[in-house]
């Protein structure tokens, strides 16, 4: 049990009891209360309107771009902590490789920034 | 009795007992954090705040939790069941799953892997998940609103998150969090990185969807956001996920920067104390934010986290890194 995937046991442990809870504590709601279902408690919420139409419609294509620029940046951390953490091993030479690395996405980042990708109005 | 505890089934035992150790604290802890919230407002704004049931209204959680239990849980007749069901426990899960890698004492971690940094991180990540399959699985226009202002929102701040943990990471030379913690023994990360603590509670608030920055729940806008179809249980426990991943994040932070379980100023340690005095602070300063500032514009927090975090945050990256190269002050790794 000392092995490496023998130290991850407990994350195993972890989850059983996290759905163990979640799962009795929704279902001993629903056995608990007393289910009355009608149609005009089961439509969706808008203020007390009939829903118009579907919910699922268009929407801004900003959060699109959100998410696209979030793929960028998070693999750019991802391949930072790596390099965090041996950085006394590869000295000035992986140093500046990781600053050229930075300073090509520094670029893209002002690029996006001047194209007014950033702003909300 | 070690004996026991070396075979199989009795480590399976231990280690499940060392879970409920950590979990059920936890959950009692983040049902007091709602009751220590009430009254710090209260407190805030000079009022008395839930003082009827109990002394002080020390049994105000129960009886909440008791009301949540007995109402009855509603599935809008236009969701998909499954992945509305699936939503809440998914959050609420994933908070408690986080703490599986948290240090609360010298050796206290019950997972003490070596990557913890990048399990949490990974973790927080996903919470993103149940946010947007709530909305999704709503089919209510509010909800799915809320589920995408709140992704978005909880994208744009992780991202300045991981530069300021990386940026931690370089001065400790180790992704385990006993490691960082024993790495502040001379002195806590606040002081040397202070502009990387302050983007990082920020940051923080902003993860948890927090005030100032609630714009997923904004209640004078799009009612509750992602949760506003949700009922009895599965509402609450949205609300025990927020709670604990407030707990979550206060104590990263203290892990990060503020020390861990090591006493301030050379005072005597009992144990988990000084842990957990740091989390309840940080909570503390969670509600007091909740009571000081009013809620940012959608765009004034798009613009705070991608026009001055992350460019702070890597510009501070770079600046640490450099320096630790220059002076020859990086630390060596720990023996693998």
């Amino acid at each position: 049990m000392q092995s490496v995937l023998g130290s991850y046991f407990p994350i195993l442990v972890f989850i059983a009891i996290a759905g163990v809870i979640a799962l009795a504590l929704v279902l001993g709601s629903v056995l608990a209360a007393r289910q009355k279902p009608y149609p005009e408690k089961l439509s969706a919420y808008e203020c007390g309107f009939e829903a118009f139409d579907d919910a699922r419609r268009r929407f801004d294509v900003r959060f699109y771009l959100v998410s696209l620029l979030f793929i960028i940046f998070d693999l750019e951390v991802a391949f930072l902590f790596p390099w965090a953490v041996s950085l006394s091993h590869i000295g000035w030479f992986g140093f500046l490789s990781m600053m050229g690395f930075l300073a090509v996405l520094t670029v893209g980042f002002i690029y996006e920034w001047c194209k007014g990708a950033l702003d909300w109005e | 009795m070690n004996d026991f505890f070396a075979t199989t089934p009795g480590y399976v035992i231990l280690t499940f007992a060392q879970a409920l150790a950590i979990l059920v604290p936890l959950l009692i802890s983040v049902a007091y954090a709602t009751y220590v919230e009430r009254k710090v407002l209260a407190a805030i704004q000079i009022r008395k705040g839930p003082n009827v049931v109990g002394p002080f209204g020390l049994w105000q959680p129960f009886a909440d939790a008791l009301k949540m239990i007995m109402k009855e849980t509603t599935i809008p007749s236009g969701a998909n069941r499954v992945l509305f069901l699936m939503a809440p426990m998914l959050t609420f899960g994933l908070a408690m799953i986080a703490w599986a890698v948290i240090p609360v004492n010298a050796g206290w971690a019950i997972a003490d892997i070596n990557v913890g940094v990048l399990y949490l991180f990974a973790i927080s990540s996903l919470g993103v998940y149940g946010i947007i399959i709530a909305g999704w699985a709503s089919n209510s226009k509010y909800a799915f609103m809320g589920g995408l202002r709140s992704a978005a929102q909880m994208v744009s701040y992780e991202v300045s998150m991981g530069f300021v943990i990386v940026t931690v990471l370089i001065c400790v030379g180790s992704l385990n969090l006993s490691d960082i913690v024993l790495a502040q023994s001379r002195v806590w990360f606040c002081i040397p990185l202070f502009p990387m603590f302050i983007v990082f509670f920020i940051s923080a608030l902003a993860e948890t969807n927090r005030s100032p920055f609630d714009l997923a729940e904004g209640e004078s806008e799009i009612v509750a956001g992602f949760f506003v179809e949700y009922s009895a249980m599965t509402f609450a426990l949205f609300f025990l996920g927020e709670y604990a991943n407030m707990f979550l994040m206060s104590a990263l932070t203290t892990i990060l920067f503020l020390g861990g379980w090591l006493p301030p100023l050379g005072l005597p340690q009992f144990g988990p104390l000084w842990f957990i005095l740091k989390v309840w602070f940080g909570i503390f300063v969670f509600i007091w934010v909740r009571g000081t500032f009013p809620r940012y514009r959608y765009d004034q927090l798009m613009r705070l986290g991608w026009k001055v975090f992350l460019p702070l945050s890597l510009l501070y990256l770079v600046l640490t890194a450099g320096a630790l190269m220059a002076f020859g002050w990086l630390p060596s790794v720990p023996g693998t």
